[in-house]
């Protein structure tokens, strides 16, 4: 009897959390200018003018490469930090730990200013490198927290096996250690990229007249809300329910990530 | 090179980066707050009616979301831990997906929904429910609605969590004791899941007061919070020193939540 009243409020919480989601597909299709709803006809006009718009265009393609570049990185520096502080037995480990999940707890319009007003002295605003240095500061804890997890889960026998059989720990590392690591390694890189790609914060500071997508976004809701970022928003929500699909195929799985 | 100390090699790239792009700079910018020895920045920030006023209008808007996501949180991560896994894992694309939306595509469609010609008012009087449409956007209830469904998940998976790890035995002890359903979840959930709670209310609580998007976009600039006056004095008045007083007043009260909460979670822990 109870059960059912918390299956019906979870289905009202549920409405709640999806709505916002929702609401975006049909006034992407809309065929008025203005906010409408129901939308008075459907077309795909505003699909179109941000295809044909290069400054939506260059923005996207920014936003991707910066996401990139941020993955490749934050993985690069945040695995092997990662095994430190699982694995490492050295004194001022603890505060090794607090300093790698700092970029979550200080709020990120601090380290926006604060980096901002380091980059605008050493000439970085604009450039798109110093944006993936931001980026990778504030995507490094994901990366940390998802392979901690990994690799306290793994099993330490595998690899005093492979020790045992004569391989160096070299080839330990990568013939064993990491190939089991690899769907830690696919949800932390994904989750990187998607940190960078959605960031607008950092980008408000740092991106200058090179637009990421986020900022260009955000200047053009500042403005004038057409229905072009409705369409915008409804490429997004794929690209990011792609990504969850491939976490869950690849990745640690969804529950195991949420962990 | 004792191996003692080799475990740390490979964390050195990582913290050279962490130091010279993220200690470094928030540690140079706090100094401003205090450049010339004088502490009148602070003065301002914390003296002055008009921004003690943002302080407190950030901690009752902190304090409120919390509330709330407590509120629809804990049946939603209760429900998700119950259920069957067909369920759980449906449940759990309805969490996830939001939590990775941008939080910009989100606002946007609040936007929309919430307006004075948006989505609801429109509906509500053409449905001849009301006949002037209602103030839901760029006010106060427009920056909780935003606040609330961008910090909901935060909520939901620690308490998920909590719930999972209650052994089943326990509640078929009390079940076959006779305890109604009420009273389990009164005297063995709610024990039981209450550092899942506590997790979670800390995350949404220091999240709530760093916060800018939102209540930037819904708030209309009628809504004030401590991140958007910092982005304004930094951008608009160009006011450095007084920027990193305002920045230093709220990474202190975040590490003091923080700390605490954790000093409090150890002190659970160990009893």
């Amino acid at each position: 009897m109870s059960r059912r009243v918390l299956v019906v409020a979870c289905t009202a919480i549920y409405t709640f959390l999806m709505l916002p989601l929702l609401v975006v597909f049909p006034i992407s299709f809309s065929s008025a200018a203005y906010m409408q709803f129901p939308p008075p006809g459907l077309s795909w006009q505003w699909y179109e003018r941000y295809l044909d718009d290069p400054q939506w265009i260059d923005a996207t393609v920014r936003s991707l490469y910066v996401g990139v570049a941020t993955a490749i990185l934050a993985v690069v520096l945040g695995v092997p930090l990662a095994f430190s502080l699982v694995r490492g037995r050295f004194p001022g480990r603890w505060l090794l730990d607090r300093i790698a999940l700092a970029p979550l707890i200080v709020p990120t319009i601090i380290l926006s200013i604060s980096v901002y007003g380091l980059f605008a002295k050493l000439k970085l605003i604009g450039e798109w490198y110093g944006l993936v240095i931001a980026h990778t500061v504030l995507a490094l804890p994901f990366v940390v927290l998802v392979m901690a997890a990994g690799l306290r889960d793994f099993d330490r026998a595998l690899e005093q096996a492979a020790e045992g059989l004569g391989a160096s720990r070299l080839r330990t590392l990568l013939k064993i250690t990491l190939p089991l690591l690899r769907p830690s390694l696919v949800s932390a890189g994904l989750l990187a990229f998607i940190s960078s790609f959605d960031e607008l914060v950092v980008a408000l500071f740092l991106a200058g007249p090179n637009m990421t997508l986020p900022k260009k976004m955000f200047d053009n809701i500042m403005m004038e809300i057409d229905p072009t970022i409705a369409a915008v928003s409804v490429m997004q929500i794929l690209l990011v329910s792609v990504v969850l699909v491939l976490i869950d195929r690849f990745g640690r799985g969804l529950r195991g990530s949420a962990r | 090179m004792s191996s003692r100390l080799g475990g740390v090699l490979p964390a050195l790239p990582a913290l050279l980066l962490l130091f010279f792009f993220f200690l470094f700079p928030v540690v140079r910018m706090l100094g401003y707050s205090v450049e010339g020895g004088s502490f009148e920045w602070y003065a301002k920030a914390l003296g002055q009616g008009l921004y003690l006023q943002v302080f407190w209008n950030t901690f009752e808007i902190a304090l409120i979301v919390t509330a709330i996501c407590l509120l629809l949180g804990y049946p939603l991560g209760f429900l998700l831990a119950t259920t069957t896994p067909g369920w759980a894992t449906l449940g759990f694309i309805f969490v996830l997906l939001p939590l990775w939306t941008s939080v910009l595509v989100r606002t946007y469609a609040w936007m929309v929904l919430l307006g004075r010609n948006g989505v609801f008012n429109r509906l509500l009087v053409q449905g001849g429910v009301i006949s002037d449409p209602l103030p839901l956007l760029n006010n106060f209830t427009g920056v909780l609605i935003g606040m609330v469904h961008v910090l909901l998940p935060y909520m939901v998976l620690p308490i998920y969590g909590a719930v999972r790890r209650v052994d089943p035995a326990l509640i078929s002890a009390a079940q076959g004791l006779g305890a109604s359903n009420a009273r389990i979840f009164r005297r063995v959930y709610l024990p039981l899941t209450l550092p899942g709670i506590f997790a979670g209310a800390v995350i949404v609580f220091v999240l709530s007061l760093g916060f800018y998007i939102t209540p930037a976009l819904l708030g209309g600039g009628r809504v004030m919070m401590l991140a958007v006056m910092i982005e304004q004095e930094v951008h608009q008045t160009l006011n450095w020193p007084f920027a990193a007083a305002l920045s230093a007043s709220l990474l202190v009260v975040t590490l003091a939540v923080y700390a605490a909460a954790q000093r409090f979670m150890r002190a659970g822990a160990g009893s």
